[in-house]
Protein backbone atom coordinates (compact mmCIF):
# COMPACT_ATOMS: atom_id res chain seq x y z
CA UNK A 1 0.00 0.00 0.00
CA UNK A 2 2.22 2.88 1.27
CA UNK A 3 1.44 6.58 1.51
CA UNK A 4 3.35 9.41 -0.08
CA UNK A 5 3.16 13.14 0.48
CA UNK A 6 4.85 16.27 -0.76
CA UNK A 7 4.64 19.99 -0.08
CA UNK A 8 6.24 22.75 -2.13
CA UNK A 9 6.05 26.42 -1.24
CA UNK A 10 5.66 28.57 -4.32
CA UNK A 11 6.77 31.78 -2.66
CA UNK A 12 9.16 32.63 0.18
CA UNK A 13 8.20 33.44 3.74
CA UNK A 14 6.52 30.16 4.68
CA UNK A 15 9.67 28.11 5.37
CA UNK A 16 9.25 27.92 9.16
CA UNK A 17 5.98 26.00 8.86
CA UNK A 18 7.13 23.29 6.41
CA UNK A 19 8.09 20.66 8.97
CA UNK A 20 4.90 20.92 10.99
CA UNK A 21 2.71 20.51 7.91
CA UNK A 22 4.79 17.66 6.54
CA UNK A 23 4.71 15.88 9.91
CA UNK A 24 0.91 16.13 10.04
CA UNK A 25 0.64 14.79 6.48
CA UNK A 26 2.88 11.83 7.35
CA UNK A 27 0.95 11.17 10.54
CA UNK A 28 -2.34 10.92 8.65
CA UNK A 29 -0.81 8.57 6.08
CA UNK A 30 -0.02 6.06 8.83
CA UNK A 31 -3.16 4.22 7.75
CA UNK A 32 -1.45 3.46 4.44
CA UNK A 33 1.96 2.67 5.91
CA UNK A 34 2.50 2.02 9.61
CA UNK A 35 5.84 0.16 9.39
CA UNK A 36 8.32 2.92 8.70
CA UNK A 37 8.52 6.46 7.50
CA UNK A 38 10.98 8.81 5.91
CA UNK A 39 11.19 12.32 4.59
CA UNK A 40 13.49 14.81 2.92
CA UNK A 41 13.47 18.50 3.76
CA UNK A 42 14.99 21.18 1.53
CA UNK A 43 16.26 23.79 3.95
CA UNK A 44 18.31 26.95 3.59
CA UNK A 45 21.25 26.88 1.23
CA UNK A 46 24.70 27.69 2.59
CA UNK A 47 28.26 27.49 1.25
CA UNK A 48 28.51 23.99 2.71
CA UNK A 49 27.25 20.60 1.65
CA UNK A 50 24.82 18.88 4.00
CA UNK A 51 25.72 15.24 4.52
CA UNK A 52 23.01 13.31 6.33
CA UNK A 53 24.35 10.22 8.07
CA UNK A 54 22.69 7.48 10.04
CA UNK A 55 24.43 5.97 13.01
CA UNK A 56 24.09 2.51 14.53
CA UNK A 57 22.93 2.44 18.15
CA UNK A 58 26.47 2.76 19.53
CA UNK A 59 27.76 5.25 16.96
CA UNK A 60 29.17 8.53 18.26
CA UNK A 61 27.47 11.01 15.92
CA UNK A 62 28.32 14.06 18.02
CA UNK A 63 31.95 13.02 17.92
CA UNK A 64 31.92 13.52 14.14
CA UNK A 65 32.04 17.29 14.75
CA UNK A 66 35.42 17.02 16.42
CA UNK A 67 36.69 14.37 14.04
CA UNK A 68 36.02 16.42 10.92
CA UNK A 69 35.93 19.96 12.38
CA UNK A 70 32.46 20.58 11.03
CA UNK A 71 29.11 21.60 12.46
CA UNK A 72 26.91 18.60 13.30
CA UNK A 73 23.17 18.78 13.93
CA UNK A 74 21.99 15.68 15.78
CA UNK A 75 18.53 14.33 14.93
CA UNK A 76 17.95 11.16 16.95
CA UNK A 77 19.72 8.35 15.02
CA UNK A 78 20.74 10.70 12.20
CA UNK A 79 23.03 13.69 11.99
CA UNK A 80 23.50 16.42 9.42
CA UNK A 81 27.14 17.38 8.84
CA UNK A 82 27.79 20.80 7.31
CA UNK A 83 30.85 20.08 5.21
CA UNK A 84 32.88 22.58 3.16
CA UNK A 85 32.69 21.74 -0.53
CA UNK A 86 36.46 21.38 -0.81
CA UNK A 87 36.58 18.69 1.90
CA UNK A 88 33.41 16.88 0.92
CA UNK A 89 34.84 13.96 -1.01
CA UNK A 90 37.56 13.32 1.57
CA UNK A 91 35.05 13.39 4.43
CA UNK A 92 32.64 11.17 2.50
CA UNK A 93 35.38 8.61 1.99
CA UNK A 94 36.37 8.71 5.66
CA UNK A 95 32.70 8.46 6.77
CA UNK A 96 32.21 5.46 4.53
CA UNK A 97 35.10 3.74 6.30
CA UNK A 98 33.70 4.36 9.81
CA UNK A 99 31.89 1.38 11.34
CA UNK A 100 28.24 1.96 12.16
CA UNK A 101 27.93 5.09 10.01
CA UNK A 102 25.94 5.22 6.75
CA UNK A 103 25.64 8.26 4.49
CA UNK A 104 21.95 8.57 3.59
CA UNK A 105 21.88 11.79 1.62
CA UNK A 106 23.85 14.75 0.37
CA UNK A 107 22.98 18.13 -1.01
CA UNK A 108 23.24 21.87 -0.82
CA UNK A 109 19.82 21.93 0.77
CA UNK A 110 18.48 18.42 1.25
CA UNK A 111 18.53 16.57 4.55
CA UNK A 112 17.02 13.09 4.60
CA UNK A 113 15.73 10.96 7.46
CA UNK A 114 14.10 7.55 7.57
CA UNK A 115 13.47 4.92 10.15
CA UNK A 116 11.28 2.02 11.23
CA UNK A 117 8.28 2.98 13.35
CA UNK A 118 4.91 4.69 13.27
CA UNK A 119 5.13 7.75 11.01
CA UNK A 120 4.11 10.23 13.72
CA UNK A 121 6.75 8.80 16.07
CA UNK A 122 9.42 8.85 13.38
CA UNK A 123 8.62 12.48 12.55
CA UNK A 124 8.69 13.44 16.22
CA UNK A 125 11.96 11.64 16.97
CA UNK A 126 13.75 13.41 14.15
CA UNK A 127 12.21 16.74 15.12
CA UNK A 128 10.44 17.19 11.77
CA UNK A 129 7.77 19.56 13.17
CA UNK A 130 10.54 22.10 13.88
CA UNK A 131 12.34 21.80 10.54
CA UNK A 132 12.17 24.68 8.09
CA UNK A 133 12.39 24.51 4.33
CA UNK A 134 10.94 25.43 0.99
CA UNK A 135 9.76 21.95 0.13
CA UNK A 136 9.77 18.39 1.35
CA UNK A 137 8.58 14.92 0.46
CA UNK A 138 7.71 11.96 2.65
CA UNK A 139 6.71 8.32 2.65
CA UNK A 140 4.93 5.94 4.98
CA UNK A 141 5.67 2.30 4.30
CA UNK A 142 3.62 -0.86 4.48
CA UNK A 143 6.19 -3.45 3.49
CA UNK A 144 4.84 -6.09 1.14
CA UNK A 145 7.88 -7.61 -0.54
CA UNK A 146 10.85 -7.10 1.74
CA UNK A 147 11.65 -6.78 5.42
CA UNK A 148 10.72 -3.82 7.60
CA UNK A 149 14.13 -2.18 7.82
CA UNK A 150 15.48 1.35 7.66
CA UNK A 151 17.17 0.47 4.37
CA UNK A 152 13.79 -0.44 2.89
CA UNK A 153 12.24 2.88 3.87
CA UNK A 154 11.95 5.83 1.48
CA UNK A 155 12.98 8.43 0.31
CA UNK A 156 15.76 7.13 -1.90
CA UNK A 157 18.47 9.44 -3.10
CA UNK A 158 21.13 8.82 -5.69
CA UNK A 159 22.30 12.30 -6.50
CA UNK A 160 23.01 15.60 -4.83
CA UNK A 161 19.75 17.15 -3.63
CA UNK A 162 17.75 14.56 -5.58
CA UNK A 163 15.33 12.19 -3.94
CA UNK A 164 12.22 10.26 -4.66
CA UNK A 165 9.34 8.56 -2.88
CA UNK A 166 7.36 5.87 -4.63
CA UNK A 167 4.04 4.14 -4.20
CA UNK A 168 3.91 1.00 -6.31
CA UNK A 169 6.45 -1.50 -7.55
CA UNK A 170 8.69 -1.80 -10.59
CA UNK A 171 9.03 -5.08 -12.44
CA UNK A 172 12.13 -4.41 -14.58
CA UNK A 173 14.31 -2.87 -11.90
CA UNK A 174 17.01 -5.54 -12.13
CA UNK A 175 17.71 -4.95 -15.80
CA UNK A 176 17.52 -1.16 -15.39
CA UNK A 177 19.90 -1.39 -12.42
CA UNK A 178 22.45 -3.34 -14.49
CA UNK A 179 22.23 -0.72 -17.22
CA UNK A 180 22.66 2.13 -14.73
CA UNK A 181 25.64 0.41 -13.07
CA UNK A 182 27.29 0.37 -16.50
CA UNK A 183 26.56 4.11 -16.63
CA UNK A 184 28.50 4.53 -13.38
CA UNK A 185 25.66 4.84 -10.88
CA UNK A 186 26.04 3.24 -7.48
CA UNK A 187 23.42 1.32 -5.53
CA UNK A 188 23.14 0.54 -1.84
CA UNK A 189 20.17 -1.84 -1.93
CA UNK A 190 18.25 -4.30 -4.11
CA UNK A 191 15.22 -2.03 -3.87
CA UNK A 192 13.18 -1.12 -6.95
CA UNK A 193 12.62 2.47 -5.84
CA UNK A 194 16.34 3.11 -5.59
CA UNK A 195 16.51 2.19 -9.28
CA UNK A 196 13.87 4.79 -10.11
CA UNK A 197 15.83 7.41 -8.16
CA UNK A 198 19.05 6.44 -9.91
CA UNK A 199 17.34 6.47 -13.29
CA UNK A 200 16.27 10.08 -12.78
CA UNK A 201 19.74 11.03 -11.51
CA UNK A 202 21.23 9.48 -14.65
CA UNK A 203 18.85 11.31 -17.00
CA UNK A 204 19.48 14.61 -15.21
CA UNK A 205 23.24 13.99 -15.38
CA UNK A 206 22.85 13.46 -19.13
CA UNK A 207 21.22 16.87 -19.45
CA UNK A 208 17.50 16.20 -19.04
CA UNK A 209 15.33 18.55 -17.04
CA UNK A 210 13.48 16.89 -14.15
CA UNK A 211 10.35 16.96 -16.29
CA UNK A 212 12.09 15.37 -19.29
CA UNK A 213 13.70 12.75 -17.06
CA UNK A 214 10.29 11.77 -15.69
CA UNK A 215 8.75 11.55 -19.15
CA UNK A 216 11.66 9.33 -20.23
CA UNK A 217 10.98 7.04 -17.26
CA UNK A 218 7.57 6.21 -18.74
CA UNK A 219 9.32 4.32 -21.55
CA UNK A 220 12.10 2.74 -19.51
CA UNK A 221 10.50 1.80 -16.17
CA UNK A 222 7.94 -0.99 -16.23
CA UNK A 223 5.53 -1.41 -13.36
CA UNK A 224 3.12 0.67 -11.42
CA UNK A 225 4.08 3.79 -9.63
CA UNK A 226 3.28 7.20 -8.39
CA UNK A 227 6.51 9.17 -7.97
CA UNK A 228 6.99 12.34 -5.98
CA UNK A 229 10.40 13.84 -6.61
CA UNK A 230 12.39 16.61 -4.98
CA UNK A 231 15.39 18.47 -6.36
CA UNK A 232 17.33 21.45 -5.02
CA UNK A 233 14.76 23.86 -6.41
CA UNK A 234 12.09 21.64 -7.88
CA UNK A 235 9.20 19.35 -7.09
CA UNK A 236 7.44 16.93 -9.43
CA UNK A 237 4.78 14.22 -9.57
CA UNK A 238 4.23 11.43 -12.09
CA UNK A 239 1.68 8.60 -12.17
CA UNK A 240 2.01 5.50 -14.33
CA UNK A 241 -0.15 5.34 -17.49
CA UNK A 242 -2.85 3.23 -15.88
CA UNK A 243 -2.96 5.04 -12.53
CA UNK A 244 -2.63 2.00 -10.31
CA UNK A 245 -2.01 4.05 -7.18
CA UNK A 246 -4.15 6.80 -5.73
CA UNK A 247 -3.10 10.43 -5.92
CA UNK A 248 -4.57 13.80 -5.03
CA UNK A 249 -3.04 17.21 -5.62
CA UNK A 250 -3.99 20.61 -4.28
CA UNK A 251 -2.70 24.04 -5.19
CA UNK A 252 -3.12 27.59 -3.98
CA UNK A 253 -1.17 30.76 -4.79
CA UNK A 254 1.14 29.89 -1.89
CA UNK A 255 1.81 26.17 -2.23
CA UNK A 256 1.26 22.96 -4.10
CA UNK A 257 0.81 19.68 -2.26
CA UNK A 258 0.55 15.99 -3.04
CA UNK A 259 -1.08 13.25 -0.99
CA UNK A 260 -1.95 9.62 -1.60
CA UNK A 261 -5.32 10.63 -0.22
CA UNK A 262 -7.06 13.95 0.29
CA UNK A 263 -7.05 13.26 4.03
CA UNK A 264 -3.32 14.05 4.08
CA UNK A 265 -4.00 17.58 2.87
CA UNK A 266 -6.87 18.68 5.11
CA UNK A 267 -4.80 20.76 7.53
CA UNK A 268 -2.94 22.81 4.94
CA UNK A 269 -3.63 26.55 5.16
CA UNK A 270 -6.35 27.64 2.76
CA UNK A 271 -7.22 24.09 1.68
CA UNK A 272 -10.91 25.10 1.64
CA UNK A 273 -10.25 27.32 -1.36
CA UNK A 274 -7.47 25.28 -2.97
CA UNK A 275 -7.84 23.71 -6.39
CA UNK A 276 -8.02 20.00 -5.61
CA UNK A 277 -7.63 17.50 -8.45
CA UNK A 278 -6.57 14.02 -9.35
CA UNK A 279 -3.38 14.00 -11.46
CA UNK A 280 -3.76 12.59 -14.97
CA UNK A 281 -2.00 9.38 -15.98
CA UNK A 282 1.47 9.64 -17.56
CA UNK A 283 1.51 13.40 -17.12
CA UNK A 284 4.37 15.17 -15.37
CA UNK A 285 3.43 17.91 -12.94
CA UNK A 286 6.53 19.94 -12.11
CA UNK A 287 7.27 23.13 -10.26
CA UNK A 288 10.50 25.12 -10.00
CA UNK A 289 11.27 27.89 -7.56
CA UNK A 290 11.42 31.27 -9.23
CA UNK A 291 15.07 32.15 -9.80
CA UNK B 1 -38.81 18.64 8.17
CA UNK B 2 -35.95 19.15 10.57
CA UNK B 3 -32.31 18.74 9.67
CA UNK B 4 -30.20 16.42 11.77
CA UNK B 5 -26.53 17.39 11.84
CA UNK B 6 -23.65 15.04 12.54
CA UNK B 7 -20.27 16.71 12.98
CA UNK B 8 -17.41 14.34 12.19
CA UNK B 9 -15.08 16.55 14.18
CA UNK B 10 -17.00 15.23 17.20
CA UNK B 11 -18.07 11.76 16.12
CA UNK B 12 -16.31 8.90 14.33
CA UNK B 13 -17.46 7.64 10.93
CA UNK B 14 -18.87 4.53 12.57
CA UNK B 15 -21.29 6.66 14.60
CA UNK B 16 -22.52 8.37 11.44
CA UNK B 17 -23.00 5.13 9.56
CA UNK B 18 -24.58 3.13 12.35
CA UNK B 19 -27.00 6.01 12.97
CA UNK B 20 -27.97 6.08 9.31
CA UNK B 21 -28.23 2.28 9.19
CA UNK B 22 -30.72 2.41 12.06
CA UNK B 23 -33.21 4.53 10.10
CA UNK B 24 -36.47 2.86 9.09
CA UNK B 25 -38.07 3.41 5.72
CA UNK B 26 -40.80 5.57 7.32
CA UNK B 27 -38.44 7.71 9.42
CA UNK B 28 -39.29 11.35 9.98
CA UNK B 29 -35.59 12.18 10.21
CA UNK B 30 -35.21 12.39 6.48
CA UNK B 31 -32.66 15.19 6.11
CA UNK B 32 -29.08 14.83 7.34
CA UNK B 33 -26.08 17.16 7.20
CA UNK B 34 -22.59 15.73 7.71
CA UNK B 35 -20.04 18.34 8.71
CA UNK B 36 -16.22 18.16 8.58
CA UNK B 37 -15.93 15.11 6.34
CA UNK B 38 -12.23 15.92 5.73
CA UNK B 39 -11.85 13.20 3.11
CA UNK B 40 -12.83 10.38 5.45
CA UNK B 41 -13.65 7.01 3.92
CA UNK B 42 -16.93 5.10 3.67
CA UNK B 43 -19.13 8.05 4.61
CA UNK B 44 -22.85 7.26 4.37
CA UNK B 45 -22.08 3.80 3.03
CA UNK B 46 -24.84 1.21 3.22
CA UNK B 47 -27.76 3.56 3.85
CA UNK B 48 -31.09 1.82 3.14
CA UNK B 49 -33.69 4.47 3.97
CA UNK B 50 -35.22 7.10 1.66
CA UNK B 51 -33.43 10.01 3.32
CA UNK B 52 -31.27 12.86 2.04
CA UNK B 53 -27.68 13.01 3.31
CA UNK B 54 -25.58 16.06 2.49
CA UNK B 55 -21.84 15.81 3.00
CA UNK B 56 -20.39 19.28 3.50
CA UNK B 57 -17.02 18.91 1.78
CA UNK B 58 -14.70 16.40 0.13
CA UNK B 59 -15.26 12.69 0.82
CA UNK B 60 -12.79 9.79 0.77
CA UNK B 61 -13.18 6.29 -0.62
CA UNK B 62 -16.46 4.40 -1.12
CA UNK B 63 -18.73 7.27 -0.14
CA UNK B 64 -22.37 6.17 -0.44
CA UNK B 65 -21.26 2.66 -1.35
CA UNK B 66 -24.08 0.09 -1.54
CA UNK B 67 -26.58 2.93 -1.36
CA UNK B 68 -30.23 1.89 -1.43
CA UNK B 69 -33.08 4.43 -1.59
CA UNK B 70 -31.13 7.36 -0.13
CA UNK B 71 -30.07 10.56 -1.85
CA UNK B 72 -26.47 11.37 -0.96
CA UNK B 73 -25.02 14.73 -2.01
CA UNK B 74 -21.28 15.30 -1.78
CA UNK B 75 -20.54 19.03 -1.74
CA UNK B 76 -17.01 18.55 -3.02
CA UNK B 77 -14.88 15.80 -4.55
CA UNK B 78 -15.31 12.09 -3.93
CA UNK B 79 -12.49 9.56 -3.62
CA UNK B 80 -12.25 6.13 -5.22
CA UNK B 81 -15.37 4.03 -5.63
CA UNK B 82 -18.09 6.55 -4.90
CA UNK B 83 -21.51 4.82 -5.00
CA UNK B 84 -19.85 1.49 -5.69
CA UNK B 85 -22.43 -1.28 -5.80
CA UNK B 86 -25.29 1.21 -5.43
CA UNK B 87 -28.67 -0.55 -5.69
CA UNK B 88 -31.06 2.42 -5.96
CA UNK B 89 -31.47 6.02 -4.93
CA UNK B 90 -29.19 8.77 -6.14
CA UNK B 91 -25.70 10.01 -5.43
CA UNK B 92 -24.65 13.47 -6.55
CA UNK B 93 -21.00 14.56 -6.54
CA UNK B 94 -20.82 18.32 -6.95
CA UNK B 95 -17.07 18.25 -7.64
CA UNK B 96 -14.87 15.58 -9.26
CA UNK B 97 -14.86 11.85 -8.59
CA UNK B 98 -11.75 9.72 -8.39
CA UNK B 99 -11.33 6.28 -9.97
CA UNK B 100 -14.01 3.60 -10.21
CA UNK B 101 -17.04 5.82 -9.63
CA UNK B 102 -20.18 3.71 -9.64
CA UNK B 103 -18.21 0.47 -9.80
CA UNK B 104 -20.49 -2.54 -10.24
CA UNK B 105 -23.54 -0.47 -9.27
CA UNK B 106 -26.85 -2.23 -9.95
CA UNK B 107 -29.26 0.69 -10.03
CA UNK B 108 -30.03 4.25 -9.10
CA UNK B 109 -28.57 7.44 -10.52
CA UNK B 110 -25.00 8.68 -10.02
CA UNK B 111 -24.38 12.27 -11.09
CA UNK B 112 -20.85 13.66 -11.16
CA UNK B 113 -20.95 17.37 -11.90
CA UNK B 114 -17.20 17.65 -12.54
CA UNK B 115 -14.81 15.09 -14.00
CA UNK B 116 -14.57 11.41 -13.20
CA UNK B 117 -11.16 9.73 -13.24
CA UNK B 118 -10.29 6.32 -14.66
CA UNK B 119 -12.57 3.26 -14.67
CA UNK B 120 -15.80 5.20 -14.20
CA UNK B 121 -18.65 2.68 -14.30
CA UNK B 122 -16.34 -0.34 -14.23
CA UNK B 123 -18.44 -3.52 -14.26
CA UNK B 124 -21.63 -1.46 -13.97
CA UNK B 125 -24.73 -3.62 -13.71
CA UNK B 126 -27.67 -1.32 -14.25
CA UNK B 127 -26.86 2.07 -12.77
CA UNK B 128 -27.34 5.30 -14.72
CA UNK B 129 -24.21 7.47 -14.50
CA UNK B 130 -24.16 11.04 -15.81
CA UNK B 131 -20.86 12.96 -15.81
CA UNK B 132 -20.85 16.70 -16.46
CA UNK B 133 -17.16 16.80 -17.34
CA UNK B 134 -14.71 14.24 -18.69
CA UNK B 135 -14.07 10.61 -17.79
CA UNK B 136 -10.69 8.85 -17.56
CA UNK B 137 -9.36 5.76 -19.27
CA UNK B 138 -10.92 2.28 -19.07
CA UNK B 139 -14.34 3.64 -18.21
CA UNK B 140 -17.27 1.21 -18.49
CA UNK B 141 -14.74 -1.64 -18.49
CA UNK B 142 -16.70 -4.93 -18.60
CA UNK B 143 -19.93 -3.00 -18.20
CA UNK B 144 -22.95 -5.28 -18.09
CA UNK B 145 -26.02 -3.06 -17.94
CA UNK B 146 -27.09 0.54 -17.41
CA UNK B 147 -26.03 3.78 -19.06
CA UNK B 148 -22.97 6.01 -18.88
CA UNK B 149 -23.54 9.54 -20.18
CA UNK B 150 -20.63 11.95 -20.53
CA UNK B 151 -21.05 15.60 -21.44
CA UNK B 152 -17.29 16.05 -21.90
CA UNK B 153 -14.62 13.77 -23.34
CA UNK B 154 -13.78 10.12 -22.68
CA UNK B 155 -10.25 8.78 -22.13
CA UNK B 156 -8.59 5.76 -23.72
CA UNK B 157 -10.13 2.31 -24.04
CA UNK B 158 -13.71 3.35 -23.43
CA UNK B 159 -16.00 0.35 -22.93
CA UNK B 160 -13.25 -2.24 -23.07
CA UNK B 161 -14.66 -5.79 -22.98
CA UNK B 162 -18.16 -4.38 -22.57
CA UNK B 163 -20.96 -6.96 -22.35
CA UNK B 164 -23.94 -4.64 -22.63
CA UNK B 165 -24.74 -1.17 -21.25
CA UNK B 166 -25.02 1.96 -23.36
CA UNK B 167 -22.48 4.76 -23.46
CA UNK B 168 -23.27 8.29 -24.65
CA UNK B 169 -20.46 10.81 -25.13
CA UNK B 170 -20.90 14.39 -26.31
CA UNK B 171 -17.19 15.19 -26.66
CA UNK B 172 -14.32 13.20 -28.06
CA UNK B 173 -13.40 9.60 -27.31
CA UNK B 174 -9.62 9.07 -27.08
CA UNK B 175 -10.02 5.43 -28.11
CA UNK B 176 -12.50 2.60 -27.87
CA UNK B 177 -11.58 -0.59 -26.01
CA UNK B 178 -11.88 -4.13 -27.30
CA UNK B 179 -15.34 -5.03 -28.55
CA UNK B 180 -16.75 -1.52 -28.09
CA UNK B 181 -18.02 0.32 -31.16
CA UNK B 182 -20.08 3.31 -32.15
CA UNK B 183 -23.74 2.63 -32.81
CA UNK B 184 -26.38 4.74 -34.51
CA UNK B 185 -28.24 7.23 -32.34
CA UNK B 186 -31.89 6.56 -33.11
CA UNK B 187 -34.95 8.52 -32.01
CA UNK B 188 -35.63 6.29 -29.02
CA UNK B 189 -32.06 6.79 -27.78
CA UNK B 190 -32.35 10.57 -28.08
CA UNK B 191 -35.59 10.67 -26.13
CA UNK B 192 -34.38 8.30 -23.39
CA UNK B 193 -31.17 10.32 -23.10
CA UNK B 194 -33.16 13.56 -22.85
CA UNK B 195 -35.00 12.08 -19.87
CA UNK B 196 -31.79 11.06 -18.11
CA UNK B 197 -30.16 14.45 -18.74
CA UNK B 198 -33.22 16.16 -17.29
CA UNK B 199 -33.19 13.84 -14.29
CA UNK B 200 -29.52 14.61 -13.69
CA UNK B 201 -29.99 18.37 -13.94
CA UNK B 202 -28.37 18.79 -17.36
CA UNK B 203 -31.57 19.62 -19.25
CA UNK B 204 -29.74 22.35 -21.19
CA UNK B 205 -27.59 19.74 -22.96
CA UNK B 206 -28.88 18.76 -26.40
CA UNK B 207 -29.33 14.96 -26.44
CA UNK B 208 -28.91 14.92 -30.23
CA UNK B 209 -25.33 16.15 -29.79
CA UNK B 210 -24.25 12.84 -28.21
CA UNK B 211 -22.85 9.76 -29.91
CA UNK B 212 -23.74 6.28 -28.76
CA UNK B 213 -21.32 3.41 -28.10
CA UNK B 214 -21.95 -0.17 -27.10
CA UNK B 215 -20.95 -3.78 -27.39
CA UNK B 216 -19.96 -5.45 -30.66
CA UNK B 217 -20.80 -8.74 -28.90
CA UNK B 218 -17.79 -10.52 -30.35
CA UNK B 219 -16.26 -11.51 -27.00
CA UNK B 220 -19.27 -13.28 -25.55
CA UNK B 221 -18.06 -16.73 -26.50
CA UNK B 222 -14.72 -18.35 -26.96
CA UNK B 223 -13.82 -18.38 -30.61
CA UNK B 224 -11.44 -21.12 -31.79
CA UNK B 225 -9.74 -18.68 -34.15
CA UNK B 226 -8.49 -16.81 -31.08
CA UNK B 227 -6.92 -19.90 -29.48
CA UNK B 228 -3.46 -18.73 -30.48
CA UNK B 229 -3.89 -15.57 -28.44
CA UNK B 230 -3.92 -17.44 -25.12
Amino acid sequence: MCGIVGLFFKRPGQEASLGAYLAAMLGTMRDRGPDSAGFAVYGAETDNIKLTVRGAADADLIGLAELFHVQVDLHHSHAVLHVPVANCSVIRARLAALPGITIVGAGRRMALFKEVGLPAHVAERFGLPHMAGTHGIGHTRMATESAVTTEGAHPYTTGMDQCLVHNGSLSNHNSVRRRLIREGLQFETENDTEVAAAYLSWRIREGDSLEAALYASLSDLDGFFTFVVGTRTGFAVLRDPICCKPAVMAETDAWVAFGSEYRALVDLPGIEDARVWEPEPAHVYAWEQAA
Amino acid sequence: MSVVTIDLAEHPTRYLNSTLHGLRADTNQSFWRVLNPRGKHALAAGVQAPVRVEIAGHAGYFCAGMNKCATVVIEGNAGNGVAENMMSGRVIVQGDASAAAGASAHGGLLVICGNAASRCGISMKGVDIVVGGNIGHMSAFMAQAGTLTVLGDAGDNLGDSIYEAEIFVRGTVASLGSDCLEKPMRTEHVSALAGRLREAGFEQADPAAFRRYGSARQLYHFHPDNAGAY
